[in-house]
């Protein structure tokens, strides 16, 4: 193998040209990347950069001497258009056309839009996934002072609510289940992080779908919601998820659904492409299904097993891990790791849920699954490491 | 010169803050009997050392995993870039005593 394309210049595109060079691979390595940026750090553009803590600076996850070393070829502003793997080939936007022996698909995921009021531009209306939109979101939200609903009380809809809440704004949050943030943390778990915002003066609306958008002169007015109310606003976050970017991959022969199916070792059906970060839908060696998981941690360790896979030709798994992510709300800072299934319970056994500051762990049966803190990063740390050999052994569903 | 704690509070494996007297938070580590001092919060994001996995002489960031070695405060993975500034730390008369190095702007 003597030439790499990784495909999306961000975390897990990184990632990649990192553990390809640490794995001692010496050949040509291109990275493609839409954004006309060298990768930097998403998380923040929901908090401390909205806030104004951070700027665009001290996002960048690389630094100069970094690309010295790693001797890559960024290609940024180009949009990969199509993949040939019987040609080996990368088509780009601009009509280049890139050859190359391996290819590593880092393409990340796009945010979702409301299904009833679409990506049409109306001025106030946001969504938060690059940069870019931060920057324009962050202007908005200096000007004058305006009211903000922010649709989808997932974490990043929930941070952004913090972070405008600590610019002193207005703040409404209109969430489409009733039990918010019950996927990522069970039913009543969800609940007391969903009850920050209550905390600190935001109103949380759960259960009740998104009309559309009210306008006035070509600026949003207002959120319409299924049940004939109107939340006033003149700055809306549509905070809906997001969806595999795979459109490009269209009648390449990859196996798609949701993200391009891996096996553990990060192979897809193709030899010598592979796939990481959040475009990915990886089989998981605790669950037995196949899942995208859409955590930073996971965007930093998968390019480790695939520049494996790639570089040894044989698919290999890493050790299973507990997943992780973090959130800061208000303030609080919120840790998990683990799997969770319907049913599982959390008992609390640290701190005080009232307090707003506790570690809780998860059990399904007797077996610790999952563990959750607030603002308790010392016992996360420790209750965290005790969960990885319990869950290994779980049973596999069929 | 701080006075940190008595000996008998920091053991083996333990770690901790101090907020008072020093221009900015400072974590103090027993690491399997040797202390280190170096600055509590990470060059990365925010994150309290002190709420770190120690393992050996490398403490470990709670919030994203960089490892950073408590002799010359150097992070020894991403994304952490820069190093912590480290500080001398000793035990007197059963005492553990901190000297703040405020005036290393270059980290060591
Ligand atoms: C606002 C926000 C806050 C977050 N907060 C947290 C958090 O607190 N904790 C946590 O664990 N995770 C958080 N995340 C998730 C984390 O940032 C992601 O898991 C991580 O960025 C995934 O990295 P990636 O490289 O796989 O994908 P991405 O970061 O999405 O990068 C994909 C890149 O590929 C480019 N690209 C896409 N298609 C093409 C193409 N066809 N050709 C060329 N380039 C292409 C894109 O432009 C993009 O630059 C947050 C994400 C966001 C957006
Ligand atoms: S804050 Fe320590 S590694 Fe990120």
């Amino acid at each position: 193998m003597r030439s790499v394309l990784v495909v999306g210049a961000s975390l897990a595109g990184l990632g990649a040209v990192r553990a390809l060079r640490e794995e001692g691979y010496e050949g040509t390595i291109t990275v493609v990347g839409e954004e006309r940026r060298l990768p930097y750090d998403r998380p923040p553009l929901s908090k401390q950069f909205l806030t104004g803590q951070l700027d665009a600076q001290a996002l960048a996850l690389g630094d100069a001497d970094e690309y010295q070393d790693l001797a890559a070829d960024w290609l940024l502003g180009a949009r990969a258009v199509r993949l040939d793997p019987a040609a080996r080939t990368v088509a780009l936007s601009d009509g280049r056309e890139v050859r190359t022996d391996a290819v590593v698909i880092a393409t990340g995921a796009v945010a979702r839009t409301l299904p009833r009021v679409g990506a049409r531009a109306l001025a106030g209306v946001h969504s938060l996934r690059t940069l870019d939109d931060a920057e324009a979101l962050r202007a908005d939200l200096a000007t004058g002072r305006p009211t903000v609903a922010v649709v989808g009380a997932g974490f990043i809809g929930a941070e952004v609510a913090s972070s405008a809440r600590a610019l002193g704004l207005e703040v409404t949050v209109i969430e489409a289940a009733e039990a918010p943030l019950e996927r990522a943390l069970g039913r009543s778990m969800g609940r007391v992080c969903a009850s920050l915002h209550a905390d600190h003066g935001v109103r949380l609306l759960c259960g009740v779908g998104v009309a559309g958008l009210d306008e006035g002169d070509g600026r949003v007015t207002g959120v319409r919601l299924a049940d004939g109310r109107l939340v006033p606003a003149d700055v809306v976050v549509v905070g809906v998820g997001a969806r595999p970017a795979t459109d490009w991959l269209a009648g390449s022969g990859l196996d798609l659904d949701d993200g391009v199916l891996c096996d553990a070792g990060c192979a897809t059906n193709i030899p010598g492409v592979v796939a990481v970060g959040d475009v990915a839908r990886c089989l998981d060696l605790f669950t037995g299904r196949h899942t995208r998981v859409e955590h930073w941690t996971s965007a930093v360790e998968q390019p480790r097993t695939a520049a494996r896979t790639l570089l040894t030709g044989v698919s290999t798994p890493a050790p299973a891990t507990a997943p992780y992510f973090w959130s800061d709300l208000y303030r609080s800072r919120i840790q998990f790791a683990g799997h969770l299934l319907p049913g599982d319970e959390p008992q609390v056994v640290e701190g005080d849920l009232d307090d707003r500051r506790f570690a809780a762990v998860y059990r399904r049966g007797d077996r610790a699954v999952a563990v959750l803190a607030v603002d308790q990063p010392k016992a996360f740390g420790r209750l965290r490491r005790v969960l990885i050999p319990a869950a290994v052994a779980l049973p596999r569903p069929a | 010169m701080i006075t940190v704690c008595r000996i008998e509070d920091l053991p083996p494996g333990e770690a901790l803050r101090v907020t008072e007297d020093v221009p900015a938070p400072i974590a103090v580590f027993n690491a399997d009997g040797d202390l280190y001092a170096v600055d509590d919060t990470c060059t990365h994001q925010d994150a309290s050392l002190a709420d770190g996995w120690l393992e050996g002489c490398l403490v470990e960031c709670p919030l994203h995993a960089s490892a950073f070695d408590l002799r010359t405060g150097k992070p020894t993975c991403p994304p952490a870039k820069a190093a912590l500034r480290t500080h001398r730390v000793e035990v007197v008369d059963g005492l553990v005593l901190l000297h703040v190095d405020a005036t290393a702007d270059e980290p060591a």
